[in-house]
């Protein structure tokens, strides 16, 4: 899954491109239908999320294991 | 004067007394000689202190005893914390301690920090040039304090609210005491096995010694030694520690270092509405830019036509002119005439002219009969 700094960036990237002059039409709706999904599922994605907190414990071994911690 | 019905009892006056020690009385660090120190299978500790005029009692219980390690040896010169209250069993007036620190090993501390401090200056660990931004969104972090402590809770607290699209990593390590400093440092290089963006280095706030894991060589180097970004949340806005140095960041408390750390979801929700309002201008913009365009495409091909159209013509008119100047009728119109012979031939030799022979001679305006004279 990307991250919301990587969703972030390319909604900018699709909304600069589409301020500019250069695009064509056709690769303007392509770009407008791709903007709106993405705004749309990071939106969901904001408001959907839940903090997710976990222990972290080193086993004798030395292997790493985590617990689901509560808040 | 005789007592009169209104006598305190004993437990009255101590209650009473009590009240008005506790409620006026902060508690507060006090500055003398240990005398008498008793040390008692209970784990209590009790003990005077005493100035060249006065003396105190104090006691200690036995958390705090612990904590505090050894009893104190008679003539000690010390500081302790306590709140002054009244024992009413006894009806003494003394000082509930809970911590007690030789005065001597307050110099002590002060030159190990300095020590440790000029050490980790030439190694260059407080340079600010060695300061790393922190990620604008973190959305791993790793905290290393105290599961017991404050610490934590706020932190959890503060990123529920903020961002909680972030996974936190606790790892526990006691803050202070014995084993602390171990603690720490092993959990600093857990840190480095996981996959975070963001260390914080947390840790209520409490007394100044409680502090010392946090200025040790050993817990500033494996904090150095953090391949993420750092913030150090140790103590309270008026403690500064090592680690705060050594740390990418510091923050006042555990509380300012989760909001140092994580985005704001409400500022990120309006940065999409931002972005979605430009998307749709962009589009928009976009679909008048196309309209104009086309709209300046057609006008180029009508006037293109149109100068296509006037080129022709003009060129019409050049031929027209030319086919006019070739016309046999613009040449009568300048006066000449064409003799023609009866079957429509032009008579262009003079042997053609047989006298007596009738010809026409065709003029601008028709055309006239005419006869060859003879010679």
């Amino acid at each position: 899954m990307t991250t919301i700094a990587e969703e972030l960036a390319r909604l900018e990237e699709i909304v600069r491109r589409l301020e500019s002059d250069d695009v064509e039409l056709d690769a303007a709706l392509t770009l407008f239908e791709e903007g709106v999904g993405r705004l749309r599922a990071a939106r969901e994605r904001l408001l959907a999320a839940e903090l997710q907190v976990q222990a972290v414990l080193e086993e004798a071994g030395g292997d790493l294991r985590t617990a689901h911690l509560d808040g | 004067m005789a007592p009169t019905d209104a006598v305190w009892s004993v437990s009255q006056l101590t209650a009473a007394a009590k009240r008005v020690v506790e409620g006026e009385l902060p508690r507060m660090w006090v500055r003398g000689e240990v005398v008498g120190c008793k040390a008692w299978p209970s784990g209590h500790w009790y003990f005077s202190l005493r100035d060249a005029a006065s003396q105190v009692r104090c006691c200690m219980w036995k958390l705090d005893a612990q904590r505090a390690g050894k009893p104190p040896v008679d003539g000690t010169e010390v500081f302790v914390l306590g709140k002054p209250g009244i024992y009413e069993a006894k009806g003494e007036f003394q000082l509930n301690v809970s911590r007690i620190i030789p005065t001597a090993s307050i110099g002590r501390q002060h030159q190990e920090l300095e020590r440790v401090k000029t050490l980790l200056q030439k190694d260059g660990l407080f340079e600010l040039a060695r300061k790393r931004p922190l990620p604008e969104y973190a959305s791993a972090i790793a905290v290393v304090t105290s599961r017991a402590g404050a610490a934590v809770r706020d932190i959890i607290t503060v990123s529920r609210k903020r961002w909680p699209c972030a996974r936190l990593f606790v790892l526990h390590a006691r803050v202070q005491g014995d084993g602390a400093v171990d603690e720490l440092v092993r959990a600093l290089r857990v840190v480095n096995r996981l996959e975070v963006d963001l260390c914080i280095l947390a840790r209520g706030g409490g007394d100044k010694e409680d502090l010392a894991a946090f200025n040790t060589e050993a817990v500033c180097r494996a904090l150095a030694a953090v391949r993420v970004p750092t913030i150090s949340a140790v103590g309270h806005e008026i403690d500064i520690s090592l680690t705060d140095l050594v740390a990418d960041v510091r923050a006042a408390t555990p509380s300012a270092a989760a909001e140092l750390a994580l985005a704001d979801r409400r500022e990120v929700l309006r940065q999409l509405d931002d972005l979605a309002g430009r998307l749709g201008a962009g589009l928009s913009g976009r679909t008048r830019l196309a309209a104009e365009r086309l709209e300046r495409t057609s006008d180029r091909m009508q006037s293109s036509m149109a100068v296509l159209l006037e080129r022709h013509r003009r060129q019409l008119e050049r031929l027209g002119a030319q086919l006019d100047a070739l016309s046999p009728l613009r040449v009568l119109d300048r006066g000449y005439a064409v003799p023609v012979a009866p079957d429509g031939r032009v008579l262009k030799r003079r042997a053609e002219f047989l006298p007596g022979k009738p010809f026409r001679l065709r003029i601008a305006d028709g055309d006239v009969p005419a006869r060859v004279e003879p010679e």
